[in-house]
């Protein structure tokens, strides 16, 4: 019984992950992490909550250079979630399932979430510097 | 080799009947999520150097209140069910895997009820 030209599962170790598999599990993995990040939401809300003084170390925490490093980073996670999110919602609908739309639709997460993050970063600092 | 039928095997192992409401419940707190975490987002970096009296009043007022409130049970709502997709792919054992939503789905109610009282003092003043 020839078994040569059997289809193959990926061999991981030497298998070249295609960029739609790479972010379908940076997906899971932006999700995971944002999960993560709920308790800065929540450290933020309640430091807000919690009077000045408390505000304002938080505050001087987030603009902090490790501060600034997780915010940049939650924020570069939330877009590219939400981006391919979006992008899953339409094909929960039933569309862009063919092989080249998912290439081109992946760049396009890619890019749109990259933009946002720079969009919200130039809007933070130009703010800061106006007030 | 088990005598016992296919029917037989799979009765008590299959559909929990509860994982059309699980997609459609991730489904609805995603599309709700856009517009609230991209308002959000946007008006913390509009208030990232802003002083604590101007921030007070941006995120208490009461339309701003009620959006961030939405925001905190869709998004604590979807994490969780995301998480609990994610454990049952990935913990084999059936123990371990079940611990690990119940705390999950404890500790996203523990945050979620946190951040709320926290916008309730905010909005109202403590």
């Amino acid at each position: 019984m020839s078994s040569s030209n059997r289809p193959l599962s990926p061999h991981l170790d030497v298998y070249k992950l295609p960029l739609s598999a790479v972010i379908s599990i940076v997906h899971r993995g932006t999700g995971a992490f944002l999960t993560m990040g709920t308790l800065v939401l929540v450290w933020w809300l309640m430091a807000l909550a919690g009077g000045e003084e408390a505000f304002m170390s938080a505050q001087s925490f987030m603009g902090s250079f490790f501060g600034r490093l997780i915010l940049f980073g939650w924020s570069f996670a939330l877009f590219f979630h939400l981006c391919n999110g979006v992008r899953h919602l339409i094909w929960d609908a039933g569309y862009g399932f063919e092989k080249d739309t998912v290439e081109k639709s992946s760049l396009m997460v890619l890019g749109a979430a990259g933009f946002l993050t720079f969009f919200i970063w130039i809007i933070a600092f130009s703010f800061g510097v106006g007030a | 080799m088990s005598l016992r039928s296919p029917l037989g095997q799979a009765k008590g192992l299959g559909s929990a009947k509860e994982g059309l409401h699980h997609w459609w419940a991730q489904r609805v707190t995603a599309i709700a999520l856009i517009p609230l975490t991209v308002w959000f987002a946007f008006k913390v970096a509009i208030l990232s150097m802003s002083d604590y009296q101007t921030v007070l009043e941006s995120i208490g007022s009461p339309w701003s209140a009620a959006l961030i409130v939405s925001l905190i049970v869709a998004a604590f709502y979807h994490a969780a069910l995301g998480m609990q997709v994610i454990y049952e792919d990935y913990v084999s054992h059936k123990g371990f895997r079940i611990a690990a939503i119940i705390v999950t789905n404890l500790l996203m109610f523990l945050l979620g009820a946190a951040a709320i009282i926290a916008m309730v003092r905010i909005a109202l003043g403590g």
